[in-house]
């Protein structure tokens, strides 16, 4: 294939990952930026959403376009229950610790996975796209719903920082992350605006599986490779800034997409990994982040 | 705090004895004509979670409706036989952890079943230590070609090397002669990569890129751009639970048409539905199957009665859940090991671990398979000093998303000389 094409279909692949990254990544540094917890589980979250996409789409009857809208708004919504249910039952307990909770998540990890393993079983099961359009380039063909997938992602994180700088819950959030003690003594419900941010960090990464899933298929074991990068890209982008997540997602999208393209998809791994090491050596607050 | 010496019997103890010699007095009569009458064991090495989850699950079906045949015929040697299965994550560190278990803890008489190659190559060696005869249904050509140890055979499915070299010469001349290669980055993929390179060249054909996919993979457009597009055959040959991902990733890709010939192993699609969405432009392609998964129009009886025992309908899903895929093209090596493993321990009078040995040679001694109830795949030559086993191969059409058989290779085509005589080699 000539460069040109070559180049773009790099380019077009990197966007679908950057926005895919975006939305799993956003929902880990909120709750690294309002509850100062490693969310070890991320990646679970994001296969309970594919999972449970799979199991609304093959009980939604209709065209597929219902069953995904059905997932769109009902998976986000398992995976928050979920996450607020662990949040309260386990994190909770803990008092927030650190340490406790990073070992806690992991438990968490350990749990989903196995309760996917017995309950969905070890098949990767395709859920199937709301719509076909199959895009023909002279060059190669691609498929359209993944223009859909990146401006769904773009407009899910429009809606997230519209949240987050204009409701009076994005206003709640932001106090206790200041100052979580200072907000309880201006009477916020600190334990609720907890459960809500876990909730809220989990639904957008079930958001981002469920964009995913009609592309790749739903897979007990899918959580690893979104939780790796999401990482990758919180550190990058700084501990709990929202603007640097994004930055950092489409960096790390895009020379994923161009690098695997053209050379390899471990150099690319290779590459990620290496930035985060180097931002760790040099600014270890991260590209945006304002404490270290 | 009571300490209790080592031989005072406790209540528990006596209780339990008298259960066992209960158990003993009142099993089938059957079985009691063996000197001795308590269950052979063996030990399944099983890809229960992990990348070979999807094949894990159907192997275990195969496996217990074979064992259900086995023992309603009698056993072995007049015993009942039992099968103790083993998750081994797919994982080669957790293999040789898992022969290791069925082979000390859990007592076993043999171990068998592994199928992911790197999950043999990781196990065998620890089967070979421990002395216990180690059959495994994998596929690679790391039997026959002499890298592991007299314990392991694999007498229940031809390996790569002998599938590809007798599937090369019907590749070129109905295909097309320049071929690229899309194959996962480890062993598995290696051995397609050489032998069907190897044969395809002897063939006159040529390879023109070879384009390697780490087996973790979980998105693959960005492979396809290195295709050459005077490529006439893409082969492919992938595995793990991405597979359906890349082959409707292959059929965006090739969208605008153009697409050359194609021509898969089934392993691309194995525990998948062929007509599943998206997977319109296989039709016409060709597949690989050691086995195939809808039954034919010629299907023998013994295909028939397998089918049936091991529960696939005619299309190769499960008869109690359509959706439910088998991985048919492989699972038969279970069933036909299992026979396998009888044969052998009848031939070696096989009485326990003592003659483990015994059962090894029993096992080399093999030599034609015929077409039976045990080897339901097709008839079989097995040859002892390389202990591996050679069936027929056969490649399917995709008409109307069925799978139809066109050709049928014939035994020879796919034998080459022999790498290793294990036999030589002391145990």
């Amino acid at each position: 294939m000539d460069f040109g094409p070559f180049l773009l279909l790099a380019l077009m692949e990197g966007t679908v990952q950057a926005a895919v990254l975006a939305l799993t990544a956003v929902g880990l540094a909120l709750v690294f930026g309002v509850m100062r917890v490693v969310n070890v589980a991320h990646g679970e979250f994001f296969m309970l959403g594919a999972v449970t996409a799979w199991f609304v789409a093959s009980h939604v009857p209709g065209p597929p376009w219902a069953a995904f809208l059905a997932a769109l708004v009902l998976c986000p919504l398992v995976a928050g229950a979920v996450a607020a249910a662990a949040d309260t039952l386990v994190l909770k307990r803990l008092d927030y610790d650190p340490g406790a909770t990073i070992v806690a998540t992991i438990g968490l990890l350990y749990i989903l996975q196995q309760a996917a393993l017995s309950l969905y079983g070890p098949e990767a099961r395709p859920v199937p796209a709301p719509f076909t359009w199959p895009i023909r380039l002279p060059w190669f063909g691609w498929s359209g719903y993944k223009v859909f997938v990146v401006a769904a992602a773009a407009a899910i994180l429009g809606l997230v920082w519209l949240m987050l700088a204009r409701s009076r819950a994005g206003l709640v959030m932001r106090a206790t992350q200041v100052d979580r003690d200072i907000a309880r003594a201006f009477g916020i419900n600190v334990d609720r605006v907890y459960a809500g941010v876990f909730a809220l960090g989990a639904g957008l990464a079930a958001v981002a599986a469920v964009l995913i899933v009609p592309i790749q298929q739903a897979h007990y074991l899918m959580g690893h490779d979104p939780l790796l990068l999401s990482f990758a890209v919180v550190i990058i982008g700084g501990l709990g800034s929202l603007r640097g997540t994004l930055v950092a997602a489409l960096v790390i999208g895009l020379s994923d997409g161009v690098i695997s393209v053209f050379i390899s998809p471990t150099l690319a791994k290779i590459v990620a990994t290496l930035v985060v090491a180097l931002v760790l050596v040099f600014r270890p607050q991260g590209l945006f982040g304002a404490r270290a | 705090m009571t300490l209790s010496t080592p031989f005072q019997p406790t209540r528990r103890s006596v209780l339990g004895g008298l259960a066992a010699g209960g158990a003993l007095a009142l099993s089938p009569a059957r079985f009691a004509s063996a000197q001795s009458a308590a269950p052979i064991r063996l030990g399944f090495q099983l890809h229960r979670t992990g990348i070979g989850a999807a094949y894990g699950r159907w192997y275990e079906r195969t496996t217990q409706a074979a064992l259900k045949v086995l023992n309603e015929a009698g056993g072995i040697n007049g015993r009942p036989v039992e099968v103790i299965f083993e998750d081994d994550g797919t994982d080669p560190r957790r293999g040789a952890e898992v022969v290791e278990k069925l082979a000390t803890q859990a007592g076993c008489d043999l171990i068998f079943g592994a199928l992911f190659s790197h999950v043999v190559v990781g196990s065998a060696p620890r089967a070979g230590e421990l002395k216990i005869p180690y059959l495994v249904c994998s596929e690679g050509f790391h039997v026959a070609s002499g890298t592991l140890n007299r314990w392991t055979l694999q007498p229940g499915i031809t390996d790569v090397r002998a599938q590809v070299s007798s599937m090369a010469p019907w590749v070129t001349q109905n295909l097309g002669r320049k071929v690229t290669m899309l194959f996962p980055d480890y062993a598995f993929g290696h051995d397609h990569r050489d032998y069907f390179s190897a044969a395809l060249k002897a063939q006159g054909g040529e390879i023109l890129e070879l384009v390697p996919i780490p087996p973790t993979e979980t998105s693959f457009t960005r492979y396809f751009p290195r295709i050459p597009a005077a490529t006439e055959v893409l082969y492919h040959v992938m595995v793990g639970p991405a597979v359906l991902s890349f082959v409707k990733e292959l059929g965006e890709f090739y969208a605008g048409g153009g697409r050359p010939q194609i021509f898969g192993f089934i392993d691309s699609l194995e525990a998948v539905d062929t007509a599943s969405p998206g997977l319109e432009f296989l039709e016409g392609t060709h597949f690989w199957e050691g086995h195939c998964r809808m039954r034919q129009a010629d299907a023998s009886e013994h295909e028939d009665f397998y089918r049936a025992a091991v529960g696939v309908d005619a299309n190769g899903a499960s008869v109690a859940d359509a959706r439910d895929v088998s991985t048919y093209a492989h699972m038969f090596s279970c069933w036909e090991t299992l026979f396998v493993i009888r044969d052998a321990m009848v031939a070696a009078g096989y009485q326990g671990p003592a003659d483990r040995q015994r059962l090894v040679e029993a096992v080399e001694a093999m030599t034609t398979m015929p077409l039976s109830r045990e080897h339901v795949q097709g008839d079989k030559v097995f040859n002892g000093r390389t202990h591996q086993v050679f069936g027929h191969q056969y490649i399917s059409r995709v008409e109307g998303g069925k799978l139809v058989r066109v050709h049928a290779t014939a035994i020879e085509d796919s034998l080459y000389p022999d790498a290793v005589d294990y036999t030589a080699m002391a145990f």
